[in-house]
């Protein structure tokens, strides 16, 4: 019965297009009715023909190009390569007496680079903020309180499989994620990894046990407090070390002996700071994507 | 060892080709959180463990929730939906 009823709309439209074709032969139309014309007649063979040529036509020109440019650049592994220059030369060599970090990589995005650091955590904030800006429902009492029984009624009907196998997996997913925020500067992985892994690892949890559990410890209360408290840490610790770094200002924070936990001045608090602004963000967007809240 | 990163990159291209050429959406979007995993292995072999542990985060984990959410958002989760939207 449905199907009939859309076969009749159908013949409808197409009877609706007809008779405005009559109207008006193909010269009389202008330039933006004709284009209309190619759009709706996009099902019709002959425009998926030239459609498709078209289309693969410019992928291979652009593929070409992607390739010839490749041929241009220098082997994998050279060392004669470009990039290793001086400037890579003076990290390797100094980066450990100047930051006091074992892994080379968060020694530069923390400290010689903590700037544009700051400007991705501050990106990341700007587009969890449009998400809530262009998703974020602000609910009435009402669709609160029926949320709240349709939850209860879920409550018991989440996957059983899933919720056991998020009962044994979560807590290592979260406990690797710790790890790889806190060992940043001593072995692979940093900030935004490990954010990223305690984020899925939170996502995770939320499919398993369902809002009202996440709803305990996470909120949208939580969210705002923490990732500001995060971001306002970063700039301002980090202000303080570039106004004692351009004054030549012995600065108090320690570095410590490289290779230690509690070690390389500012990096581990940086790290931590990501990490935390990281997992909001990837929770923040999964949250509003699904049911347009935090 | 070179022969399985030969093999990787094959499959690599296979599945980039593949996730364009599936006229399921929700097929597609698998074999794209399959290329995200291979390519987590790849950038080990490259030996960037870090891009490796974000690769399968981020591609891996949480791109493909986002993407089959919106599917689910959308209404074309199953082949039956899709059909009826026609």
């Amino acid at each position: 019965m449905n199907k009939t009823a859309k076969t009749n709309s159908h013949t409808k439209d197409s009877t609706l297009s007809h008779s405005r074709k009559l109207t008006k032969s193909h010269h009389e139309k202008g330039f933006v009715e004709r284009i209309g014309d190619i759009v709706e007649k996009g099902d019709s063979k002959s425009f998926r023909k030239v459609y498709n040529t078209v289309a693969i036509i410019l992928a291979c020109i652009i593929i070409g190009c992607m390739i010839y440019t490749v041929s241009f650049l220098p082997s994998f592994g050279d060392p004669t390569n470009p990039a290793n220059n001086e400037v890579s030369r003076k990290y390797i060599e100094e980066g450990i007496k100047d930051t006091a970090a074992i892994n080379f990589v968060a020694g530069m995005i923390l400290d010689y680079r903590a700037f544009d650091t700051l400007g991705e955590s501050t990106v990341l904030f700007i587009a969890a903020s449009t998400v809530i800006i262009l998703l974020f429902k602000k609910k009435t009492k009402q669709e609160e309180n029926q949320e709240v029984l349709e939850e209860e009624k879920y409550e018991d009907k989440h996957d059983l499989i899933l919720r056991h196998g998020a009962l044994l997996v979560v807590p290592a997913i979260l406990m690797f994620g710790i790890y790889i925020v806190l060992n940043g500067h001593l072995s692979p992985g940093g900030g935004f990894s490990g954010g990223a892994i305690i984020g899925a690892g939170l996502i995770l949890y939320n499919l398993a046990f369902g809002d009202k559990s996440t709803k305990k410890f996470f909120n949208f209360t939580t969210y705002k407090v923490i990732i500001i408290l995060a971001l306002s840490f970063y700039a301002i610790s980090k202000t303080y070390s570039f106004y004692t770094g351009a004054n030549h200002i012995e600065s108090i924070i320690p570095k410590g002996i490289p290779g230690n936990i509690l070690s390389s001045g500012l990096i581990l608090p940086l790290n931590i700071c990501v990490g935390i602004v990281v997992a909001c963000t990837m929770f923040g967007f999964y949250s509003l994507f699904d049911r347009e809240e935090i | 060892m070179i022969y399985v990163q030969y093999l990787l990159v094959v499959f690599l291209l296979l599945c980039a080709i593949s996730v364009c050429l599936t006229n399921n959406l929700l097929i597609s979007l698998i074999i794209f959180t399959a290329y995200s995993l291979v390519m987590s292995v790849v950038w080990l072999f490259l030996e960037s463990p870090d891009l490796a542990i974000t690769e399968a985060a981020v591609g891996a984990g949480v791109t493909s929730i986002l993407f089959f959410i919106t599917l689910k958002k959308v209404g074309k989760m199953s082949e039956k939906e899709d059909s009826n939207d026609e």
